[in-house]
C-alpha cells in the first residue's frame, strides 16, 4: 500500500485500537519476541480503565523491565534485585490509598526476592504484583531461574536442567495459595491473543482487589524469552505452549472469598 | 520537662516519635530490640506505621519505599543486621532518599556477641554498601546525647537527601539514665518536589539508582559529592573537655569518649595536663579540628573499642606533626577508666615516638607476655 492510502486508513473513524493513556510513546528496548512489552501494555490499558494511573505507584524490578518506568507512565521507583515487596509494602503502608503494583522477573521474585515474596503474600500486604515467568534469568543472558524446566538449556544448564543436581523449578502461584494473607493469586499466558485478554481480565482483577483492601494479589504471566531461549518469537510462542503449560497449569489458584463476590 | 528514668534503645525510639516519625520498619536483635519493641506498641498508639520486617533487606527495603513518599522513616539495628542493610542503605544514597538508621553496635566479626563494641565505624563511616557514597553519622555517649542526636538526624538526613546514622554501642542502648526527652513535635509530611506519591495534577516522579548512561551516574556522583562538602562545612560536631593547657589530649567518640572522660579527670587530678577531644560527629570527620589539636598539644591517645578504625582518621588529620598512642579493647570488652589512666601516665612519663604505628605498638603491648 502507498504511504498516502495507509494515512487516510488511520482516521478517527477506523480507529480500532490506541496507545493507552498510561503508556508513554517510547520505542521498545525489549528483544523481538519478547512479552515484556505486552505485560507492560495490559496494565496499562487497565490503570486507564480503572482510571487510578494518578495514584499509582509501581515498583520496578532489577531484571530486563528495569525500565518499565519508560513505558508505564505512572509514579515509579526502581527497587533492588528481589527487593520490590519490601519496597512496595513501605510505599503503601505510608500511602494506603493509593494503588502500588511490583513488576518482577522469576529470578528476582522467586530466586533473590523469594523471602520479600512470601511474606508480603502472608502479610496480605495490600499490593499487587505482575510476575513475568520466562524461565530464564533474561537481562543477564538468560542463565538457570527457579523456573527454569527439568532438562532445559540455560548457559548456566548448559546440559539441561539436572533435577538430581539443580533441583526442581518453583511453582510459584501454587505455593502462594496456600497463604492466608492471599487475596487473588492466578497463572495467565501470554502466548496468544485469547490468553492475553484473560490475562489482562485477571490483571484487572487483581488491582480490583488492591482498590477493595482484599489482600495480596498476583498474576503469573508465562512468558517468552526468544533471544535466550535461541528461538524465533514465532517458535517461542509455541514452546510456551508445548513445554511451559505442562508444568505450569493455567489457573486461579486463590480466590479468597471476599474477591469471588467482587463483580467486575 | 522533668528529667525521667529511661532506657536507651526506648528513649532513642520515643526521641524519634516525638520528632515526627511516621514509619518505623525493624528486626529483632540484641542489644537494639527494646527500640523494636517500644515502637510496636507506641507507633499503632499514635496512628502511625510499625511493621515488623521478615529480615533486615526487608527492613531496609521497606524504608526505603516510604522514604520515597516523603515521609519521616527510620530504622534500626545491631551489627550483623547492618551488614545485611548495606544494600539497601547503598540504593537509598544513589536515590538521594532521607533516611535515618539506628546502629547499636555489638562485638565482631560475625556472629561475635551482644556485648557493646565500636567495631561498625569503618561499615558505618566509610562505606558498607557499594559505590561512593558518605552517611552523615553521629555518636552520642550518653542517653540524653542519644535522645538528642536522633531528632538532629532527622532534619539533617531531609536537608541534605542523605542518610544519618546513630551510632552507639550496645551499652548506651541498654543503659538506664536520667534523661529530658524532648517535647512531642506534629508529624509533618513535608511536600518534596520528587516525592513518589501518584501523579495527580502533577507530571510524574521517578525515583531510581539507576543511571545507565556512565556520564548521568558521573553527574549524580559529582552531585553526591558536592553535598557532602556542604555536610563537612556545616556539620562537624564535636565536644573539647580541659584542653584549654592540656599537653596531651585523649581522643575517643561514644562510649571510648565518656570512659576516656573518667580517666582524664583522675589523670588531672594528679596534676597532669591531660584533655579530651570527643568527636560526636564521627562522619563527617572532624579533621580540621583535630589537625588544629595537633598544633597544641605534644602528643595524641586515641581511644576506641576496637582494633583502631577511627584511629586512621586521626592519623590522616596529624601526618605524624606529633606522636599518637592508641589504646583499644575488642569484642565486646569496655576500657576501665584505670586502663586509660595507665596509658596517660606512661605518655606523660615518656612521650612516645613518631615512629611506627600506634596500633602496632598496641597490639605489642596487648598480646606481650605477662609478668
Ligand atoms: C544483587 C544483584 N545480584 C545480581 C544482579 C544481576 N542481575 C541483573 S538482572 C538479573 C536477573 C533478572 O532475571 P529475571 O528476574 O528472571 O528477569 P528477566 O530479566 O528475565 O525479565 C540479575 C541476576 C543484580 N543486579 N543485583
Amino acid at each position: 500500500m502507498k504511504g498516502k492510502a495507509m494515512i487516510n486508513i488511520i482516521s478517527p473513524k477506523n480507529l480500532v485500537y490506541s496507545r493507552p493513556k498510561a503508556f508513554t510513546d517510547t520505542p521498545t528496548h525489549y528483544c523481538p519476541g519478547c512479552t515484556h512489552g505486552t505485560a507492560h501494555r495490559l496494565i496499562a490499558e487497565v490503570l486507564d480503565e480503572m482510571n487510578i494511573a494518578d495514584k499509582t505507584i509501581g515498583v520496578a524490578p532489577v531484571g530486563c523491565a528495569v525500565f518499565a518506568y519508560n513505558y508505564i507512565d505512572t509514579d515509579f521507583v526502581e527497587a533492588a534485585h528481589g527487593r520490590a515487596p519490601a519496597m512496595a509494602t513501605g510505599i503503601k503502608r505510608l500511602l494506603p490509598d493509593r494503588v502500588v503494583f511490583a513488576y518482577q522477573g522469576d529470578g528476582d521474585l522467586a530466586s533473590i526476592g523469594m523471602a520479600e515474596t512470601v511474606h508480603a503474600a502472608a502479610r496480605g500486604e495490600n499490593i499487587t504484583v505482575i510476575f513475568i515467568n520466562n524461565t530464564n534469568y533474561g537481562m543477564t543472558g538468560g542463565q538457570m531461574a527457579p523456573t527454569t524446566l527439568p532438562g532445559q538449556k540455560t548457559t548456566t544448564s548448559p546440559n539441561g536442567r539436572d533435577v538430581e543436581l539443580q533441583g526442581y523449578p518453583i511453582r510459584v502461584a501454587e505455593m502462594l495459595a496456600t497463604l492466608e494473607g492471599v487475596g487473588y493469586v492466578v497463572r495467565r499466558s501470554l502466548h496468544d491473543p485469547k490468553n492475553i485478554r484473560l490475562a489482562k481480565k485477571a490483571i484487572r482483577t487483581a488491582f480490583e482487589v488492591q482498590v477493595r483492601g482484599l489482600g495480596f494479589s498476583m498474576v503469573e504471566l508465562l512468558s517468552t524469552c526468544s533471544t535466550n531461549w535461541g528461538l524465533t518469537p514465532v517458535e517461542s510462542l509455541k514452546w510456551l505452549e508445548e513445554h511451559m503449560l505442562p508444568y505450569y497449569p493455567l489457573g486461579d489458584y486463590k480466590i479468597a472469598p471476599s474477591v469471588a463476590a467482587v463483580k467486575i | 520537662m522533668t528529667r525521667e528514668l529511661w532506657k536507651g534503645n526506648e528513649a532513642i525510639a520515643e526521641a524519634a516519635i516525638r520528632a515526627g516519625l511516621e514509619g518505623y520498619f525493624g528486626y529483632p536483635i540484641t542489644p537494639q530490640t527494646e527500640t523494636l519493641e517500644w515502637m510496636s506498641r507506641r507507633m499503632p498508639e499514635l496512628g502511625r506505621i510499625f511493621l515488623q520486617a521478615e529480615s533486615e533487606p526487608a527492613a531496609i527495603n521497606m524504608v526505603y519505599g516510604a522514604a520515597c513518599t516523603g515521609a519521616r522513616v527510620m530504622t534500626s539495628s545491631s551489627s550483623p543486621g547492618i551488614s545485611l542493610m548495606m544494600e539497601g542503605l547503598s540504593y537509598i544514597a544513589g536515590t538521594e532518599v532521607p533516611v535515618v538508621l539506628v546502629d547499636v553496635m555489638r562485638g565482631g566479626p560475625g556472629l561475635g556477641n551482644i556485648a557493646p563494641s565500636q567495631g561498625d565505624y569503618n561499615q558505618i563511616c566509610h562505606g558498607g554498601g557499594h559505590g561512593d557514597y558518605h552517611p552523615i553519622v553521629l555518636a552520642p555517649a550518653s542517653v540524653q546525647e542519644a535522645v538528642d542526636l536522633v531528632p538532629l538526624a532527622f532534619d539533617l538526613a531531609e536537608k541534605y537527601l542523605n542518610i544519618a546514622c546513630v551510632l552507639l554501642d550496645g551499652s548506651i542502648g541498654q543503659m538506664m539514665e536520667p534523661v529530658e526527652l524532648p517535647e512531642m513535635r506534629p508529624v509533618v509530611r513535608k511536600e518534596y518536589a520528587w516525592a513518589t506519591t501518584g501523579a495527580k495534577d502533577r507530571s510524574r516522579h521517578v525515583l531510581t539508582s539507576i543511571y545507565l548512561e556512565v556520564g548521568l551516574e558521573e553527574e549524580v556522583n559529582l552531585r553526591l559529592l558536592k553535598r557532602w562538602e556542604a555536610i563537612k562545612a556545616n556539620e562537624v560536631r564535636f565536644k573539647e573537655y580541659y584542653l584549654d593547657d592540656a599537653e596531651i589530649a585523649v581522643i575517643g567518640f561514644g562510649t571510648a569518649g565518656r570512659v576516656a572522660l573518667s580517666a582524664v579527670r583522675a589523670a588531672r587530678a594528679q596534676g597532669i595536663k591531660v584533655g579530651l577531644f570527643r568527636p560526636i560527629s564521627v562522619s563527617p570527620y572532624p579533621y580540621q579540628q583535630v589537625a588544629a589539636l595537633a598544633e597544641r598539644v605534644k602528643s595524641l591517645l586515641v581511644v576506641e573499642m576496637n582494633t583502631g578504625q577511627m584511629l586512621e582518621d586521626v592519623r590522616l588529620a596529624v601526618s605524624r606533626r606529633i606522636p599518637i598512642e592508641f589504646y583499644g579493647r575488642l569484642g565486646g570488652v569496655v576500657p576501665f577508666p584505670d586502663e586509660i589512666l595507665g596509658e596517660i601516665q606512661r605518655i606523660a612519663k615518656q612521650p612516645p615516638s613518631l615512629e611506627g604505628h600506634p596500633a602496632q605498638r598496641w597490639l605489642e603491648r596487648m598480646t606481650a607476655p605477662q609478668r
